[in-house]
């Protein structure tokens, strides 16, 4: 099944978040990630949701959305050339034997420490999502000792 | 103009051209009754909140006006929950004020605090928590707005008490509704309608399939004129039942897992349907692979998630079921049928016509009940039903005429929703006939509001077919749980016509069939209080035909 994007605007009111969520939950569609923060506009806020499901659902899921007082406007980026961004934090184990490793894996991903343990480090990177799966696959063998991702945001490129 | 909070919300409520509410009071709604005290809204006290909710539900379906019914916080507000997810699931326009604890006791636990906002989230169509006095005016008018326009639906209004005794400056707000998120759906695709034009000029062995929004916006006329004037056979949906005269000779009746033969069988080898305010609910498609196998279809809806939710679609057409089906009309010229598709229709029709054997026991039918009821009535009272093997007989067998004629709960399948719905009808139509035809299960469910409906002088005719079962769980256990009768006998049951009389009712009991006749003039003669009829009836009487479930429209079991 395919991963689809959507930037849904809404109201920035109490209660819409439920809204929106107890909508996915009601009608069975499953939400990857869901982020949602203030726009330029401090009375609308932006909700990127990427959930999976082949054309129909998502077709369903944006129709269903639509119902929704609150929603304003649902535009799929998938398919739009957008600039998709998701931040991760990484406690991972790092004695002095590996911690010179590491730090070049950081480097590479242009990631950056972020607290220095005594036997661990905390790493924040940017990028998109197959970055991040991509870092989290390269620290993972020194072992992971927390992690937290942001889920995604996304923005489609140029005036449009 | 100085008024507190709730006085605002009857000044809104009279801009919105509410006359009549039906509700309950309690402690935190006070300031809102306290308002009322001295109001010329008429105000009808139930006995339950749910009464309140069907009550108004009932209404609306009568009117076409929205229903508005009123609660307290905590347990009133929860008691209007089945009543509010009824309304969600047939689309019909209602508001609902419920009581809330101040907003300085919000989140606290306080003394009948209930989150309904939260608790009514997925059955309104949309919900508010007032938190300043300020709000009231803009939010009531914005409530009645969304609960009226596009796809109706039940909205809630919670009212917490502290914004209701608030004192504020009040100015009439005349600006129109301006939601940036909800707007109301104007016009259609000319272009589609073209499409669909094209499908029905070819088509030679179409059918109309008309439901609820053909009732929700009133077109009726429309759906007449364009069944007339190409000659196609109507079938409709429970909640489309009155939008077709069941004595037109285009008529099918109903269809889906109760319908009639021929109308399954005409969805069966139509070549085009014609599926107008619609949903393509299970009980009418049957197993959905099996549905209209050899169709084109074309959908007008004005909820544009219901195209191709259930079932793909040919040609879609968003919008007002009147106005698409008036431009539909516009680009045809009247034609006869084509080829031998009536004639077919008419050999299912003589072949498997709908009837009901003759009691074993020497006993009344149900079916016969209601078919004297319609002889007593021509088809112009209104028919409310409770739910059950009830609710499925009077939609077989009561001839409809007119729409807003049959009110029932379609979609939720609400037991105990005909009675109150009755009384929201009769308020509505003081000069119509309003009969529920109900169950002995059912009718148990808000008996209570015979308090009501003495109070208030409501002639209705409650007819309890009474078979001492739960009559359609009985008959799923005896046709799919090998008679294992679990739990539905109830014939430990109150005696009705004491039950009547206990209330200030009138009470009836019917054991043979020659006595329906008179009981039914007597009861309809009566204008002044509510009758019960305890129609004794066979005990074991089903409902056929029936499409089993997982069968497909076209194998039915009984009633051949």
């Amino acid at each position: 099944m395919k991963k689809h994007t959507l930037a849904v605007i809404v109201e920035n009111k109490p209660g819409v978040l439920t809204r929106v969520a107890t909508l996915f939950r009601r009608r069975g569609y499953n939400i990857d990630s869901l982020t949602v923060g203030t726009t330029e506009n401090p009375s609308i806020s932006r909700m990127t949701i990427v959930v999976q499901g082949d054309d129909s659902v998502i077709e369903q899921v944006t129709k269903q959305l639509y119902k929704l007082v609150d929603v304003i406007k649902i535009i799929d980026v998938t398919n739009e050339k957008a600039v998709d961004r998701e931040l991760v934090l990484i406690k991972v184990k790092a004695d002095n034997t590996v911690r010179a490793e590491i730090v070049q894996i950081v480097d590479i991903f242009r990631a950056r420490i972020v607290d220095i343990g005594r036997s661990s480090l905390i790493i924040e990177a940017t990028g998109d999502s197959t970055k991040i799966d991509a870092i989290e696959a390269s620290l993972s063998p020194f072992g992971i000792m927390e992690l937290v991702r942001t889920g995604k945001v996304s923005m489609v490129r140029g005036t449009k | 103009m100085k008024l507190k909070g709730a006085e605002i919300l009857l000044e809104c409520l009279k801009e919105e051209g509410v006359d009549t509410i039906f509700g309950y009071p309690g402690g935190q709604i006070l300031p809102v009754y306290d308002a009322l005290y001295s109001s010329d809204i008429r105000h009808i006290l139930v006995r339950h909140e749910q009464g309140a909710a069907h009550a108004a539900d009932g209404y609306a379906r009568a009117t076409g006006k929205v229903g508005v019914c009123v609660s307290t916080s905590g347990p009133g507000a929860t008691n209007l929950v089945t009543g509010i997810a009824t309304a969600y699931m047939d689309s019909i326009p209602m508001v609902c004020f419920t009581g809330q604890v101040g907003t300085a006791f919000i989140g606290k636990d306080a003394f009948q605090e209930a989150d309904i906002t939260g608790i009514t989230l997925p059955i309104t169509k949309h919900n508010y928590l007032i938190e300043r006095t300020e709000d009231v005016a803009a939010i009531v008018k914005e409530a009645f707005y969304v609960a009226r326009t596009n796809r109706p639906g039940p909205v809630v209004v919670d009212l917490p008490k502290d914004v209701m005794e608030r004192v504020i400056e009040y100015e009439p707000v005349q600006a129109d509704v301006n939601t940036r998120g909800y707007r109301v759906m104007r016009g259609f695709n000319a272009g589609q309608v073209i499409s669909a034009v094209e499908l029905i000029k070819n088509a030679k062995r179409p059918v109309i399939y008309a439901g609820g929004g053909v009732i929700a916006s009133n077109a009726a006329p429309e759906l007449k004129q364009l069944a007339e004037r190409r000659k196609i056979p109507v079938t409709t949906t429970l909640m489309g039942m009155g939008s077709f005269p069941s004595l037109h000779y285009l008529s099918l009746g109903m269809l889906g897992m109760h319908g009639t033969r021929y109308a399954n069988y005409a969805m069966g080898e139509s070549d085009l349907i014609i599926a107008a305010g619609v949903r393509f609910d299970d009980r009418v498609t049957a197993k959905i692979d099996g549905f209209a196998p050899k169709a084109k279809i074309i959908h007008i809806d004005i909820d544009a998630a219901e195209i191709g939710k259930n079932v793909n679609i040919n040609v879609p057409i968003v919008g007002d079921v009147k106005e698409v089906l008036q431009s539909i009309n516009q680009r045809l010229e009247a034609a006869e049928a084509v080829g031998e598709w009536l004639a077919t229709i008419d050999r299912w029709k003589d072949e498997f016509p709908m009837v009901f054997p003759e009691s074993a026991e020497g006993r009344i039918m149900p079916q016969d009940v209601v078919e004297r009821i319609y002889q007593h009535t021509q088809g112009e009272a209104i028919i409310t039903t409770e739910v059950g093997q009830n609710q499925m007989w009077a939609a077989q067998f009561y001839k409809f005429k007119h729409p807003r004629s049959f009110i029932s709960s379609g979609g939720l399948g609400t037991m105990g929703y005909g009675f109150p719905a009755a009384i929201g009808a009769q308020i509505a139509c003081p000069d119509k006939k309003v009969i529920d035809i109900a169950g002995d299960g059912s009718i148990q469910m808000n008996i209570q509001e015979l308090g009501t409906a003495v109070q208030y002088k409501l002639p209705v005719v409650i007819c309890i077919l009474n078979n001492q079962y739960l009559g359609m769980v009985r008959q799923w256990q005896a046709l799919f749980y090998e008679k294992r009768y679990s739990f539905v006998d109830i014939s430990h049951q109150p005696d009705f016509v004491k039950l009547a009389e206990a209330y200030g009712a009138i009470g009836i009991r019917v054991t043979k069939a020659e006595e329906i006749d008179e009981a039914l003039s007597r009861a309809l003669a009566v204008t002044d209080r509510p009758v019960i009829i305890d129609f004794l009836v066979e005990r074991e009487a089903d409902v056929f035909p029936m499409v089993p479930p997982g069968g497909t429209l076209g194998n039915m079991l009984g009633g051949d």
